[in-house]
């Protein structure tokens, strides 16, 4: 491993403590929709990463399947990536983590991909209490199969017209305080200011960390009527090419502060209300946080911002009990137990 | 009566309920056996149950070396009064009965061809213990002790096994030996001592081993340097992991810090197991699972993802009886198709196939050197039999100059240096890529996996020619595996008939080829132990009229493959299968290679000239 420095960049361009410019953060071109949110949460990323001077080499980062999941293409264009699976990205960060403890993870997921098909993997990675950040980018639908309802559907339901989602949401905050989690904040794709310090706290707890960002869909939502419905997409669509479906749409942005609430008209027309905490919330108190999002729940108002942190963590390698240096660094000298041990456990089967 | 006589041939079975504490007598005695320089193959044979069902432990004893299953049974412990008639009616004529004669025996059903031994079990450990558990407990060793003078099992032998088991806690140690003592005084006194059927020393062990085969997997693993485990429990694979765990605990941990040199995970489901194993060898550290059926039909899509994406994975499937649930405390061979052609898409793997603990142990420590050599999941293919029962095996070695093989990986010095890398470039003309570590170097080598279209140089595609570049490139690989699985084990001697088999079948095998030999058949051999075929296995199929294949399941998986892997014509190979979740026995193969090869004009006719 190494830390040696990139060629040198243009004196003029901006660096950071390592000599990286946020050119070094960046990864390859997005091909998602114009204006998805998505593309917002990878933005902050690379401004997280790049502020925090992490060597972009020693992040990896690990996705399952979904538009959400492909974002890692798009940041951090020097640290190895995996697209893996389809709601399976904890266990291959859970294998990567304990082969390599001294690399940053980041984890992003989908909430189709999270909440649905990888629920139970959610589940469990938060139990193992892992040190990663994992990123929901939270839009409410299956974006990648066109617009589906997704198990966290209805962020807005209380300003949406058109049929209710039959079905109760999961609020992935509440599973995860509810499983341990130490770090837990919810953000909004659009509000940068708020999203950059959650994904750079994020980054520098040494445990796991959870951010449901909220990420609009700018082709796909599921109101009657609405010509990104599902329904209607299903209904007029012609095969393969979805682009057809996808108005020019320019990124939402919010700017507001602590302690107020703000309106956000989504792309469809529908509201989100989003409420940013007060200066004089204590993330500290677990209990406070579980009532403070019930009854956030029953006003139909979406709390953002750090919800939770315990700063006492303990990572999943203190419960194995692992060496300081990263398994997969060991050599094999180390690891071979040797010729007399081994004879002296065929003779314990004699 | 008839005459039942034998020295160090013999197959004794007990007939217990499970949860009855009746495992580690029977083990003690099984044990015994192999303290004396006996041969022994022991079986257990158990239900998907923990308490009060049937249960069975069958040992064969051969000084000439036939530890697979026989058949039928020479001396029966039968202790369950449920399965009591059937216990009976498996033994051979003139075979013993040893029986609790605590309550009469029910008239009905009486053999007038075998021998009966009443103890009266019950009443003598009601009359010599107080509690209920030492009661149940003790009955066992009693009958044990019995066995000790009525078989002619060395009493110290018996007596040094406890003392190695309870060391150090004498008064354990001190009631056991009593209630041996017990029993082996009251067969002396009421029998004649020893029965015409009994063993006697002999120095035909040498340095070999008892291990069961799931132990040396786990060892393999360890020697192999493995340092992550993911995994969910299943029976028969369970233990592949325990084993692992104690090794590695006792071998890898951390002297001065006492910390540990391997991370193990128990996973929510099998999906999480083999996605933590992928993981970690996608991050450089050398990562297994072990599971069984249905925990290889979960990893299906993870494992097509390691195949296109190429990471090195390690997979242990020990068999059970399918499909679903089955009988998942019975053996059988497969999940053969299941694995080799697991997941969606083009996708194929690559098999290991022991037979033997000593090959548990070998082949273990080689699919982590394949797996990393060819980029791909490797398989171990084991099964329930080679995986929990104890086998007779050659001592577990590794070469003394044994170094890990870690493939083609492109290290911070490859990239400094100018190594000019692209993640699915076919340098070497051997169809295997170069990889890098995540973390290696700041500007250079690092590369996006991903299980969508992929060109040579590592780059998304959705282009067709490019798509199938690297489809066929794997293919290419898959050639350079079958030269690295380890080679058939054959016998030649230029028979225009032969027989195919692989794993387990081999103990009954050995013993079956000399009995087809007595009867004047004669028989080429050849023992598969890996998938992709070598070109040795075609050559040989291809030197031969016939090939019976026999392999432990209905659909004759292993033929289906040879005949779509090698496009050999489907009237060449004749199948055997034997599925019915018991190990193989000689018995049965005898009667069904005969079979086949009678019905056979050409065959009768070679055989009467
Ligand atoms: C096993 C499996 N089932 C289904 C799919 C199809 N699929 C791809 S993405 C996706 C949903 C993704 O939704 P989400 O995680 O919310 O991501 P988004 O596209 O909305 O960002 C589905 C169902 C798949 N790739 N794999
Ligand atoms: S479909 Fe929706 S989620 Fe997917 S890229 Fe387009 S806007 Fe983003
Ligand atoms: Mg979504």
């Amino acid at each position: 491993m190494s830390y040696a420095k990139p060629k040198v960049a243009h004196p003029a361009i901006a660096k950071n403590e390592l000599g990286y410019t946020r050119r070094d953060y960046e990864g390859s071109i997005s091909t998602l929709c114009a204006g998805c949110g998505h593309d917002s949460i990878s933005a902050a990323l690379i401004q997280a990463c790049y502020e925090l001077d992490l060597p972009p080499h020693q992040v990896a980062k690990i996705s399952g399947i979904g538009c959400s999941s492909k974002t890692p293409t798009y940041f951090l264009g020097a640290s190895h990536g995996f697209n893996s699976v389809h709601g399976r990205m904890p266990s291959v960060v859970t294998g990567a983590n304990i082969a390599n403890k001294d690399l940053v993870y980041v984890g992003v997921s989908g909430d189709g991909d999270t909440a649905s098909i990888g629920f139970g993997q959610f589940s469990h990675i938060v139990r193992r209490r892992l040190n990663m950040l994992y990123m929901v980018e939270n839009n409410g639908v299956y974006g990648l199969t066109k617009g589906q309802f997704s198990a966290t559907a209805d962020f807005g339901s209380a300003s949406k017209g058109g049929v209710p989602n039959p079905y109760d949401q999961i609020d992935l905050i509440q599973m995860a305080l509810q499983l341990g989690a130490t770090y837990v904040a919810r953000g909004f794709s659009g509000d940068k200011k708020q999203l950059v310090p959650l994904i750079k706290g994020a980054l520098s707890h040494p445990g796991f960390a959870l951010i449901d960002c909220i990420s609009p869909c700018v082709t796909f939502n599921n109101h009657e009527g609405s010509t990104r419905s599902y329904e209607y997409v299903r209904e007029h669509d012609v095969p393969v090419v979805t682009a057809d479906y996808v108005p020019y749409a320019k990124t939402i942005k919010v700017d507001y502060e602590p302690g107020t609430g703000t309106s956000v008209k989504m792309h469809d027309g529908s509201m989100l209300n989003l409420h940013k905490l007060e200066e004089d919330y204590d993330p500290y108190d677990r209990k406070k946080a579980i009532n403070y999002l019930l009854d956030c729940q029953e006003q139909g108002k979406i709390a953002t911002g750090m919800l939770y942190v315990n700063p006492d963590v303990t990572d999943f390698h203190d419960i194995l009990e692992t060496v300081e240096e990263p398994l997969s660094s060991l050599s094999y000298d180390r690891l071979n137990p040797g010729a007399d041990a081994l004879e002296s456990i065929n003779a314990s089967f004699r | 009566m008839p005459d039942l006589k034998s020295v160090n041939e013999l197959v004794l079975r007990f007939a217990n309920v499970n949860g009855s504490g009746s495992a580690s007598a029977n083990s003690l005695v099984g044990k015994s056996f192999f303290r004396m320089g006996l041969p022994v193959g022991p079986k257990n044979i158990f239900p998907s149950n923990i308490q009060g069902l049937p249960t069975w432990y069958e040992i064969r004893v051969s000084e000439k070396g036939y530890t697979g299953r026989r058949g039928s049974v020479d001396v029966m412990v039968a202790m369950n009064s449920q399965t009591f008639q059937q216990d009976v009616a498996d033994l051979v004529p003139g075979g013993y009965l040893l029986y609790d004669s605590t309550k009469p025996l029910n008239p009905h059903g009486r053999r007038d061809d075998i021998n009966y031994i009443g103890i009266p079990l019950t009443q003598i450990a009601v009359s010599k213990y107080e509690q209920a558990r030492h009661r149940q407990l003790f009955k066992n060793v009693i009958y044990a002790g019995a066995l000790s003078a009525l078989l002619d099992i060395e009493f110290d032998v018996l007596c040094d096994l406890l003392g190695e088991q309870f060391r150090g806690r004498d008064k354990i140690i001190e009631s056991n030996i009593d209630a041996l003592q017990t029993g082996y005084d009251y067969a002396k006194r009421y029998y004649d001592c020893p029965l015409p059927v009994r063993v006697e020393r002999r120095e035909l062990v040498g340095d070999r081993i008892l291990v069961d085969g799931n132990s040396a997997v786990g060892l393999g693993a360890v020697y192999a340097g493995a340092t992550v485990a993911g995994w969910y429990p299943i029976t028969p694979s369970t233990s592949v992991i325990d084993a692992y765990t104690k090794y590695a605990s006792k071998l890898r941990t951390d002297e001065t810090s006492g910390r540990k040199l391997f991370g193990i995970a128990q996973a929510e489901d099998e999906l999480a197991a083999i996605g933590m194993v992928i993981g970690a060898n996608w991050n450089g550290a050398r990562a297994f699972t072990a599971t069984s059926g249905p925990g290889i039909s979960l990893m299906s899509e993870f494992l097509g993802l390691a195949y296109y994406a190429e990471i090195p994975v390690v997979l242990v499937d020990v068999q059970r009886c399918g499909p679903s649930t089955g009988m998942p405390t019975r053996t059988q061979q497969s999940d053969l198709m299941a694995c080799a052609y697991a997941s969606h898409g083009d996708s194929r793997h690559v098999l290991l196939l022991p037979a033997t603990p000593d090959e548990c142990f070998e082949f273990s420590m080689l699919s982590f050197d394949l797996a990393e050599r060819l980029q791909t999941p490797v398989i171990l293919v084991s099964d329930l039999d080679l995986g929990m029962n104890d086998s007779v095996s050659k001592p577990m070695t590794v070469a003394p100059d044994y170094v890990w093989d870690r493939g083609k990986v492109a290290d911070y010095e490859m990239l400094e240096n100018g190594f000019e890398f692209y993640r699915y470039l076919d340098i070497d003309e051997d169809g295997i890529p170069y990889r890098t570590y995540p973390g290696t170097h700041p500007t250079k080598g690092a590369f996006f996996t991903r299980g969508s279209g992929h060109n040579k140089y590592g780059g998304y595609t959705e282009k067709g020619p490019e798509y199938k570049e690297n489809m066929e490139r794997l293919l290419g690989k898959f050639s350079t595996a079958a030269t690295l699985v380890p080679e058939p084990v054959i016998e030649d001697k230029g028979r225009p008939d032969a027989v195919l088999y692989f794993g387990t079948t081999l103990e009954p095998m050995v013993e079956a080829i000399d009995e087809l030999n007595q009867q004047g058949y004669s028989l080429d051999q050849i023992r598969l132990r890996g998938f992709p075929f070598s070109e040795e296995v075609w050559a040989f199929i291809n030197r031969h009229d016939r090939v019976l294949v026999v392999e432990q399941n209905r659909d004759a998986q292993m033929r289906s493959m040879l005949m779509i892997e090698g496009d050999i014509d489907p009237a060449r190979l004749i199948s055997v299968t034997q599925y019915d979740g018991m190990p193989v026995t000689a018995e049965f193969l005898v009667t069904a290679i005969t079979g086949h090869l009678s019905d056979d004009p050409a065959v009768s006719q070679r055989l009467s000239a």
